[in-house]
């Protein structure tokens, strides 16, 4: 069977999983904001512009300082930037949050690719870290252990966030807020607070994200960067039923269905090029339609609070 | 409170936020070392003033206001579709294949087209509507993850002569077009004062009218009004959640399409053929005029006439040093100023509701 040569084939070679990590660990940075802003109870889907600007700030920062540690802090802050629209709009003004996240995707869409022409920022990508023993494991080595240095934040962010959401008390708040906001709101907590909150980490671990696709991986802005990978981070947060470990085997899974369009066609396999570029969200729309009703959602997701309303 | 105070307080909060957004835009043109009055002459010209530009206006009005119609329906009952883009350019596909393949001629072939570009959006949003209903899948993801099946779809189909590659182009200069309509079967254009548009301008404006009737004096908008608002109640009263909300996806979709098939059937875009990236974000923009609108259809036809004044106005720009996609962060800034003031008036009337309430008790 020509198929499952294929994937034994994609299966036993160390450039898949390389490429496969690369295209994850965007999807990763993303996912993990995102999954917090859920648990909080937000459906964030601004968080493709909250990447792009993430991206385009990245750029600027390596531009005008040639250091790439700055353009990751800028790109945070880039969005920081979007979160907190997002978050004011939404969990202050009460506007809807689907709207809201819309309407920023094209607003930013606009910004960066109208800052891009105008300013012409020059980047590229950053030098890849090798870490010398746990490099050499066969297949898995390089793709979790040799990539662009920037990878390594994620080390720190997945434990550092898995500490703030299940053992600090802001996290339980988070948790409580997402899950019952009427009971939280009663015990003296203040939901919206909590959930704008929440929307800056996703803001901040998604510009991050930005940052890391731009001088990680692409090395060059332009408006089409994203390409739809904050939608596959938010997807994966619900394929992986709102845990953290799910949320991170979801991205794995979405970054090596990314990856198929670079490795296949080297390792000799012909594929429908339009067949392979709309596979992420064919996947995407399956994994969604076979997990949707497995999981149980934050019991209050999408739904805004308002004291007294129901 | 009197009608009138709160009347004129809506009126005082749009104006402040309109005005919050436009200043906003003229400090980003004013920040890029260009004049904003310069801008705003040019956008005038390149929409209004310059001979033949608002007949442009109105074409790209007519997509815009067709989508936007679709996306009211959707929001109608409490859905949201935000895969317009996709669902335009699936009905635009179908509409090229029908007006490339039906026999018959004249009239008969434009209604095909149309119609097929309804059936089209309408197959593609009521995909995710389907999914919706039958596996809970959140309409909002799947619409908008549908966008770039939709466009791989049809870019497949452009490559290949049995769906949409005109045989004759493919041999000629391989560009990837369908087979452009026959004179005959394009929607008539009409020429006045020096502007030329279709009649697809009058056919969107009966379907606004049209629409507006239906939702809000018959009883198929009142069911899917009460199914939106309450779905309990609609149970009660034996209206089907599932049946309801799967029309006004279809509907939603369906206007997309519809949309799609206008354009290629009107000539505004791609002298009647189809081709990659034949929906040119309208699609979104559309969507931007519905958010704009909110609940009013009638409000769609300033609104989109606004939009598509931004988006031929734009083309003009070059000459003030300024690139064009700033219309684009005009009119995100515009949108989102224009969320506020509901927001706004929603937490006054909650905050004075509440303090009627503890000053009886």
């Amino acid at each position: 069977m020509g198929f499952f040569e294929a994937i034994w084939d994609v299966l036993s070679t160390e450039t898949a999983y390389t490429a496969a990590t690369r295209f994850a660990a965007v999807l990763v940075f993303a996912a993990v904001g995102e999954w917090v802003a859920e648990r909080s109870g937000t459906l964030n889907i601004s968080i493709e512009a909250m990447i792009l600007t993430g991206a385009f700030a990245g750029a600027m920062g390596y531009h005008w300082t040639e250091n790439a540690l700055v353009g990751i802090l800028m790109g945070m802050i880039a969005g920081l930037i979007v979160s907190l629209v997002q978050a004011q709009m939404s969990h202050r003004l009460t506007a809807d949050q689907f709207v809201v996240g819309l309407t920023l995707n094209i607003l930013f869409l606009g910004v960066t690719s109208f800052l891009y022409a105008e300013w012409k920022p020059s980047s590229k990508v950053v030098s890849k870290l090798e870490i010398p023993v746990l490099k050499e494991i066969p297949l898995i080595g390089e793709a979790f252990f040799g990539q662009p240095w920037p990878f390594l934040f994620l080390y720190l962010l997945v434990p550092f966030t898995w500490w703030l959401v299940y053992r600090t008390r802001w996290g339980l708040e988070v948790r409580a807020v997402g899950e019952n906001p009427q009971a939280a709101d009663v015990s003296g907590i203040d939901v919206n607070k909590r959930r704008r909150q929440s929307i800056y980490y996703a803001g901040l671990c998604s510009g991050m994200g930005g940052a890391y696709l731009l001088l990680g991986q692409v090395g060059r802005f332009d408006d089409g960067i994203v390409a739809g990978r904050g939608f596959i981070a938010l997807v994966a947060v619900i394929f992986g039923g709102w845990t953290l470990r799910g949320t991170i085997l979801g991205c794995l899974l979405f970054g090596s269905v990314l990856s198929f369009r670079l490795t296949l066609p080297g390792l000799g396999y012909q594929l429908n090029s339009e067949l392979m570029s709309s596979l992420p969200f064919l996947v995407t729309i399956i994994a969604m339609t076979a997990f949707a009703r497995r999981v149980r959602p934050p019991g209050s997701l999408a739904r805004p609070f308002v004291r007294g309303l129901k | 409170m009197s009608s009138m105070r709160r009347r004129s307080e809506i009126v005082f909060l749009y104006a402040c936020s309109t005005f919050v957004a436009l200043l906003l835009s003229a400090i980003i043109v004013e920040a890029v070392g260009a004049n904003w009055t310069d801008v705003w002459n040019s956008l005038l010209d390149g929409s209004l003033r310059k001979p033949g530009r608002w007949g442009k206006t109105l074409g790209s009005a007519v997509p815009m206001a067709m989508v936007a119609v679709g996306t009211i329906i959707s929001t109608k009952v409490g859905l949201i579709n935000i895969g317009q883009e996709g669902q335009m350019l699936v009905g635009a596909a179908f509409a090229a294949y029908v007006g490339a393949h039906a026999p018959g001629s004249g009239p008969i072939v434009i209604c095909l087209v149309i119609i097929g570009g309804f059936v089209g959006g309408a197959f593609w949003s009521g995909l995710a509507g389907a999914l919706r209903y039958w596996r809970n899948v959140p309409e909002v993801l799947t619409t908008l993850l549908l966008v770039t099946v939709a466009a791989n779809l049809v870019g497949y189909a452009l490559k290949n002569t049995w769906l949409l590659l005109d045989p004759d182009a493919a041999f000629g200069n391989r560009a990837l077009v369908s087979k452009q309509l026959d004179p005959d079967s394009r929607l008539p254009r009409v020429e006045i004062f020096g502007n030329n548009f279709s009649l697809s301008v009058i056919l969107a404006l009966l379907i606004i009218v049209l629409t507006t009737w239906v939702l809000s004096q018959t009883v198929i908008g009142f069911k899917l009004n009460v199914v939106g608002e309450n779905r309990r109640v609609g149970q009660r009263f034996g209206i089907s959640e599932v049946k309801q909300g799967l029309m006004a996806m279809c509907a939603s979709g369906g206007f997309a399409g519809l949309a799609g098939a206008m354009m290629l059937a009107s000539g505004d875009f791609a002298k009647y053929r189809l081709v990659t990236g034949f929906t040119v974000n309208l699609g979104w923009t559309g969507l931007l005029v519905a958010l704009v609108a909110r609940e009013k259809v009638m409000a769609i036809i300033p609104v989109a006439l606004i939009f598509a004044g931004l988006r031929t106005g734009s083309s003009f720009l070059a000459a003030t040093g300024v690139e064009r996609r700033v219309t684009d962060v005009v009119q995100g800034l515009l949108v989102l100023a224009l969320l506020v003031p509901p927001a706004i008036l929603f937490i006054r009337d909650r905050r004075r509701a509440l303090a009627q309430v503890e000053s009886r008790t």
